[in-house]
């Protein structure tokens, strides 16, 4: 046990908080560099913790590696962590992503157009969106194959149901009066769709979007546990714990974190550009 | 609505009765539809199979020889030999199971052993249902309780709610069930094992999505409110204890749901890496491993039954508290 280390992990944290504490009831505390300056701050005090914590008390690295340990395998195998990226994000997640997406799309527009389809399809989209999809995986994986398509295949099922759920909801998100306005236009059934009703529905839409981005990616990482190419991020996780590298998984888990974070942020980016007229968008709040 | 009303002249059973109906009927008719198809997309997944079985047995199949037929399309297979489309529903390791046989492994698995007195055996799914039942359970109470008690401080401590926060939401976007694998082989090696590292998975997926829908639901009071009780002079714990709680109810219940179907999932991805020992992720493993499609779909059908039942159930306590506290009629 090495109490330097011990001390000043535990130091460095009441500092860090003593230093949050004051700026986060300070004078500036509703600027936006002290809204990124104290989760930051927070993040990395508890990354010097864990740091302490593992060198301090000898914590093996087969049981929980140092952060440091970590970000040294996550540089020196920055080209095995690069294939498993595009196996299991680029070929399985996206594609999967987006083929599920226009799939749920499409349906919903499908749905829409008859009352008792939205009736009869809502509530067991609802149902199976609450669902452990993932189970699937190997009936898929048994279909489609060790490689990407099958992962691809789980990803589309996954993201679905929670896209068509909303969508359909979305689709009815405009007012009767809304409505009305554009059959005195003698608007046509596509030009309302596609005038008032899709942009009325982009808010349900994008909050459908967002919460697939994160079901996509568990969706690849899990399929790869019932069977893939050697080459994967789920793969890549079960084998290294099989071979107790624990570093190399917690690199893999930092490029999903990376990549899941990265994903959603870009999905919030578009939503915000699309969606600049709804009021959850509003600035200075 | 029109309808409604002459209905309801008629009689106050009528409208119920036709409500109900408007509900039922289209969902109905959609799970008719769905398995329907289901019956439907079995012809041509299992064709190749059954035609070659059909063969070895000393049918005539067109076009004769397993080799010739591989190549081949197969739904074009289905619609040369239509008369082997029966034997596509009843294999032993069909590529897609038809419905009846699904329901016949779960009834086997389940109601068929305890009619025979081994409810508890290795083989049944009430077994392995149990196993992941409870993992789901006790993670769900340690997530729920954890992820409240973290809400209660963001919503007091302006510092949590800056510091904790942001982190909060951005852990909602990291695939949190890869690390699953990983949890159960660290904890195995420092000697915790069984129900508590699944458990923990559990919980550590329905933490978040507790966390962050009462931070809301305790936020929920308008200004409003919070004034009032602050010109009645209310010490914080008061104003927590008869505004804050109570109207963070609706959303409790709306997270719980997520929390629960996410401690479910938790579990199931938990009893993968333990080498499919047991519960109903086992089954699933163990069912890929051996090509014994049946009990994996039995297996998948468990979990959405369990999956309905655990979400229905706090449902119900939705409703019922809900209706206590008289914010829905």
């Amino acid at each position: 046990m090495d109490f330097e280390w011990l001390l000043g992990g535990f130091a460095s944290l009441l500092a860090i908080s003593y230093v949050n504490l004051q700026v986060a009831n300070g004078g500036g505390r509703d600027q936006a560099i002290t809204r990124l300056f104290v989760p930051v701050f927070f993040g990395i005090g508890l990354l010097i913790l864990w740091e302490a914590l593992v060198q301090g008390l000898g914590v093996p690295g087969v049981i929980l590696p140092a952060p440091s340990a970590i970000w040294d395998r996550f540089t020196a195998s920055t080209n095995i962590l690069w294939v498993d990226f595009v196996q299991t994000f680029v070929k399985g997640a996206l594609s999967g992503y987006v083929m599920g997406a226009i799939a749920a799309f499409a349906v919903a527009l499908l749905v829409d157009r008859s009352d008792f389809l939205r009736r009869g399809l809502l509530p067991v989209g609802n149902f199976m969106a609450a669902l452990p999809i993932i189970g699937i995986a190997p009936i898929l994986v048994m279909w489609f194959g060790f490689d990407w398509q099958s992962k691809a295949a789980v990803v589309v099922v996954m993201v679905f149901f929670p896209i068509l759920v909303n969508t359909v909801e979305g689709l009815r998100a405009t007012e009767r009066m809304q409505r009305d306005l554009m059959k005195t236009y003698a608007a046509s059934y596509w030009q309302t769709l596609f005038k008032l009703r899709v942009p009325a529905a982009t808010p349900f839409v994008f909050n459908g979007l967002k919460i697939a981005t994160t079901l996509a990616l568990i969706g690849a990482i899990v399929a790869e546990f019932f069977g893939s190419p050697i080459k994967g991020m789920g793969f890549r996780i079960s084998t290294e714990v099989g071979r107790l590298a624990l570093d190399m998984v917690w690199a893999e888990i930092l490029v999903a974190a990376i990549a899941g974070s990265a994903f959603y942020g870009l999905v919030a980016l578009i939503e915000r550009r699309v969606t600049f007229w709804h009021p959850s968008q509003r600035r200075g709040r | 609505m029109s309808d409604a009303a002459i209905a309801s002249s008629s009689g106050g059973f009528g409208t119920g009765a036709r409500a109900v109906w408007d509900v039922v009927l289209p969902v109905v008719v959609v799970v008719a539809v769905i398995i329907g198809a289901w019956y439907v997309a079995c012809v041509p997944m299992n064709i190749k199979e059954a035609l070659t079985q059909a063969e070895r047995a000393g049918a005539v199949v067109e076009p004769a020889g397993a080799k010739e037929r591989r190549d081949m399309s197969a739904v074009g297979l289905a619609l040369a030999n239509s008369a082997y489309a029966r034997d596509t529903l009843n294999q032993e390791r069909p590529r897609l199971p038809a419905p009846h046989q699904v329901g016949q492994e779960l009834w086997n698995t389940t109601g068929g052993m305890v009619l025979n007195g081994k409810a508890f055996s290795k083989r049944s799914l009430i077994y392995h249902g149990w196993v992941t039942l409870s993992a789901t359970v006790l993670g769900f109470a340690i997530g729920t309780v954890a992820g409240v008690g973290l809400a209660i401080g963001i919503v007091h401590s302006r510092v949590m709610n800056m510091a904790v926060m942001p982190w909060a939401i951005a852990s909602q976007t990291i695939p949190i069930l890869a690390i699953a694998p990983m949890i159960i082989v660290v904890l195995n090696s420092i000697g915790v094992t069984g129900l508590l590292p699944k458990a923990l998975i559990s919980a550590y997926l329905s933490f978040f999505p507790v966390a962050v829908g009462m931070v809301k639901g305790l936020r929920s009071p308008d200004n409003m409110q919070l004034d009032l009780l602050s010109t009645y002079s209310a010490s914080q714990s008061e104003t927590f204890w008869k505004l804050r709680l109570p109207s963070s109810m609706p959303y409790f219940f709306t997270s719980m749901k997520i929390g629960m179907a996410a401690s479910l999932v938790g579990a199931i991805v938990g009893e993968l890496p333990t080498g499919a020992v047991r519960g109903l992720g086992a089954r699933l493993l163990a069912g890929s491993y051996y090509g014994q499609t049946v009990q994996i779909w039995a297996a998948l059908f468990a979990a959405a039954i369990l999956a309905a039942v655990l979400v229905g159930v706090i449902g119900l306590l939705q409703r019922m508290t809900l209706k206590k506290m008289g914010m829905v009629h």
